[in-house]
């Protein structure tokens, strides 16, 4: 999975296996953190009290 | 110069046996199963899950008498190389458990890698890969007469012929020691090779013209080892496993049995001699 | 007892009923759990796989509720890519079904291994070549995904709401959904193709492989397209089966016959393909393997050409031409048996690409093997499933899953 293992050879199919993998765990990563900080600075904010959605 | 340099560089084990002279006997088995400590149950009666890295099948002609006529085949590992170095096996192990090897043309496996998928017995249709269903357990006396230069499978993983690497790493081993680097073909024997006692199975280097395999097979590299000896024939040529084991047998029949063909095929035209 | 928690403005059945299902159900579980043990325990051979039969029963129930799960990524990409607006009215829904298949497929898959202490091998150790290292990763991804998914759901129940950081959490996570909705989308792509290029990529077995494009065999799209086909006819199948449990309408009419006469599009062309791809192998890729078509279905107790049949004109043609016609999505009678068939048919193709696979001898001396799965293989099945009612029974009980329900049952 990582290039310090010994299996692992800089090729096109590692290079692109493991591209699309981070590609779609940064997209993930990214939207998560994203939704966490907006919802901290929402409910800092006073957003969202007792309210129903 | 050059290529004769690099064609002693690869190696390819792979063996030639004898179908007109194996009788059957079973020892190439029980050396096999001797040799790499292969776990066994105290009940051997159902065959589907017991571990048999080399296995004898019985063939008929399915004829009566007095045309009927029966061949026995042992079955190791074909140790394939596909397209390349692709086995079937090889090329599907989500975890990088199985190896081909270019230097020798032996299939490995790593069993503390395995974890047990069980996908290469899936695509090995020759049935040479086992699981170890059960915790191997052999009687409290004979663990004494255990191999110490094979490792002990555990429960859960798969294990297989390994055209007994050991012998290989050993012999390597005295050959460095003596300042050489080639090994003689007597010095790497399987145990079932050695085991037979009809001398049904020869064993070497593919690859090297003095060795009796070569001799035999004739393989044609570039036509992914096809045999040149029209005797000659590898299980399921057709699936393009490009197996290592080739079978040699006078009738015709037992050829025939080695592969599939259509019913209105026909088999000599097919057979490319 | 428990009003407090049921969204306002539904009726659910007394608190007693609902403990009283969960009991039985959770009875089954636990039969699960212990098999489950049993096997964990003492290792594989608590089940009736053999050295011929290396993936059964399991991989097949895998197969099976990943391509019944399909419907979460189908119907997502269908709300949030594409558009279609009306979906957000079954969205809830087959997300939550997705995520029942794909946690449950996570589980069985944790079972399965011979050595599951050392089942992070497949990520550590991966071999980026291997069909099921693709599953292994884009499925554990997707997992996740589809848990993002399912979280604002819970999050909008009604006293988890009114906490303003969950609030605005849930918020927030729906602002966002299209973009979780799509990588979802890419991801399914990928392990749902790569699940059938588990089989079709096995050269050394003429029944499973097929010829391809680059390094992915024709299953590779057969099977991410059938998922697509006939995922959302499982979200019908159980909207349809809720709806008759509760005694309730749950989902417009206009939105079932939106999602059935997708369904019914996808299916159609899927079978096309499939019909063509069938074909071509009966007719090339066998005999050059020196199989006729014949020789896959016969000399066994099993395994007939009725299978391929009931397949693809049974459970294929026929559901499919019922979710075409206006007037077949709008007689429930007749949609329901379209969707039951549908669901049928993705299960018989997902267990023919597992089964019949180890069931066929290759070399010709060899015979077919048929198996029967033990109990412990059975009840660690049918866990899952108990989980899923489970899961289906809290979660429509607490969670606003059918923002149409109110309406209906005014």
């Amino acid at each position: 999975m990582f290039p310090f293992s010994f299996e692992w050879i800089w090729d096109l199919s590692h290079m692109i296996f493991m591209g699309g993998l981070v590609y779609a765990l940064t997209i993930i990563g990214i939207g998560m953190t994203y939704c966490i900080l907006k919802t901290v600075v929402d409910t800092m904010h006073g957003k969202g009290g007792g309210q129903q959605h | 110069m050059k290529e004769e340099g690099k064609h002693k560089k690869a190696k390819k084990y792979g063996m030639v046996i004898n179908l007109d002279e194996c009788t059957g006997c079973g020892a190439c088995m029980v050396a096999c199963m001797a040799e790499n400590n292969v776990p066994f149950k105290e009940d051997e009666s159902n065959k589907l899950d017991s571990i048999t890295w080399m296995r004898v099948y019985k063939l008929t002609n399915g004829k009566s008498y007095p045309e009927a006529d029966i061949c026995y085949l042992p079955r190791p590992c074909m140790h394939c190389e596909g397209h390349n170095g692709h086995s079937p096996c090889v090329s599907v192990c989500p975890a990088t458990a199985t190896d081909y090897n270019h230097d020798t043309g032996i299939v490995s496996q790593i069993y503390t890698r395995c974890f047990g998928c069980r996908y290469c017995m899936g695509a090995c249709p020759y049935h040479a890969r086992y699981f170890n269903w059960w915790d191997p357990v052999w009687p409290e006396e004979s663990t004494k007469y255990l191999s110490p230069n094979v490792s002990p499978r555990m429960r859960g993983i798969v294990e297989k012929c390994s055209f007994c690497f050991h012998r290989y790493q050993l012999a390597m081993d005295k050959a460095y020691l003596e300042g050489r680097t080639v090994l003689e073909e007597n010095e790497y024997q399987t145990s079932c090779t050695q085991a037979c006692p009809a001398g049904a199975i020869t064993f070497g280097d593919l690859n090297n013209p003095d060795h009796k395999v070569h001799q035999l097979a004739k393989p044609d590299n570039k036509h992914g080892g096809r045999p040149g000896n029209t005797n000659v024939f590898r299980l399921l040529e057709r699936l393009g496993t490009n197996p290592k084991v080739y079978y040699m047998s006078s009738r015709e029949w037992v050829r025939r049995a080695g592969d599939n063909y259509l019913d209105d095929e026909d088999f000599a035209k097919n057979h490319r001699h | 007892m428990d009003s407090a928690l049921i969204p306002e403005g539904v009726k659910r059945c007394s608190f007693g009923k609902f403990a009283i299902g969960i009991i039985i159900f959770g009875g089954v579980l636990l039969w699960g759990v212990y098999a489950m043990l049993l096997i964990w325990l003492k290792g594989l051979n608590q089940t009736n796989m053999n050295d011929y039969y290396g993936f059964a029963l399991w991989i097949w129930a895998d197969l099976g509720v990943i391509a019944l799960g399909g419907g979460a990524f189908f119907t997502g990409l269908l709300r949030y890519v594409i558009g279609k607006d009306e979906l957000k009215n079954i969205i809830n829904y087959a997300v939550l079904i997705g995520f029942i298949c794909y946690s449950s497929a996570l589980l069985i898959l944790a079972i399965d291994v011979g050595q599951p202490l050392r089942s992070w091998f497949i990520f550590w150790h991966a071999n980026v070549h291997s069909m099921l290292t693709e599953v292994a990763f884009c499925l554990s991804c997707y997992f996740a995904v589809l848990t993002i998914e399912y979280i604002p759901l819970i999050l909008e129940n009604r006293q988890i709401n009114k906490v303003p950081f969950f609030h605005n959490l849930a918020h927030n996570m729906h602002e966002v959904m299209a973009i979780f909705a799509a990588t979802g989308a890419f991801l399914s792509f990928f392990h749902q193709g790569s699940l059938g290029g588990v089989a079709g990529v096995l050269y050394g077995r003429p029944f499973a492989f097929r010829e391809g494009i680059f390094i992915w065999p024709w299953t590779f799209f057969l099977f991410t397209w059938s998922a697509a086909a006939y995922g959302p006819c499982f979200t019908l199948f159980i909207t349809r089966l809720t709806e008759k449990i509760s005694g309730k309408k749950l989902v417009k009419q206009n939105v079932i016959d939106l999602l059935a006469k997708i369904s019914g599009w996808t299916m159609g062309t899927y079978l096309i393909a499939k019909i063509i791809d069938t074909w071509y192998w009966a007719s090339v890729s066998a005999p050059a393997r020196g199989f006729n078509l014949i020789d896959f279905y016969s000399n066994n107790p099993f395994y007939g050409i009725w299978i391929l049949i009931a397949e693809i004109v049974v459970c294929g043609i026929i559901p499919a031409l019922i979710l075409l016609t206006p007037k077949g999505r709008n007689n429930s009678t007749l949609l329901f048996t379209a969707v039951s068939l549908a669901c049928i048919g993705v299960l018989l193709n997902r267990w023919v690409m597992v089964l019949q696979v180890m069931a066929m001898p290759v070399m010709t001396f060899d015979n077919w093997v048929m198996y029967i799965p033990s109990w412990q293989e059975v009840a660690t099945t049918i866990l899952p499933v108990a989980y899923g009612i489970i899961l289906v029974m809290i979660s429509f009980r607490y969670l606003p899953i059918f923002p149409q329900e109110r309406e209906l049952n005014s």
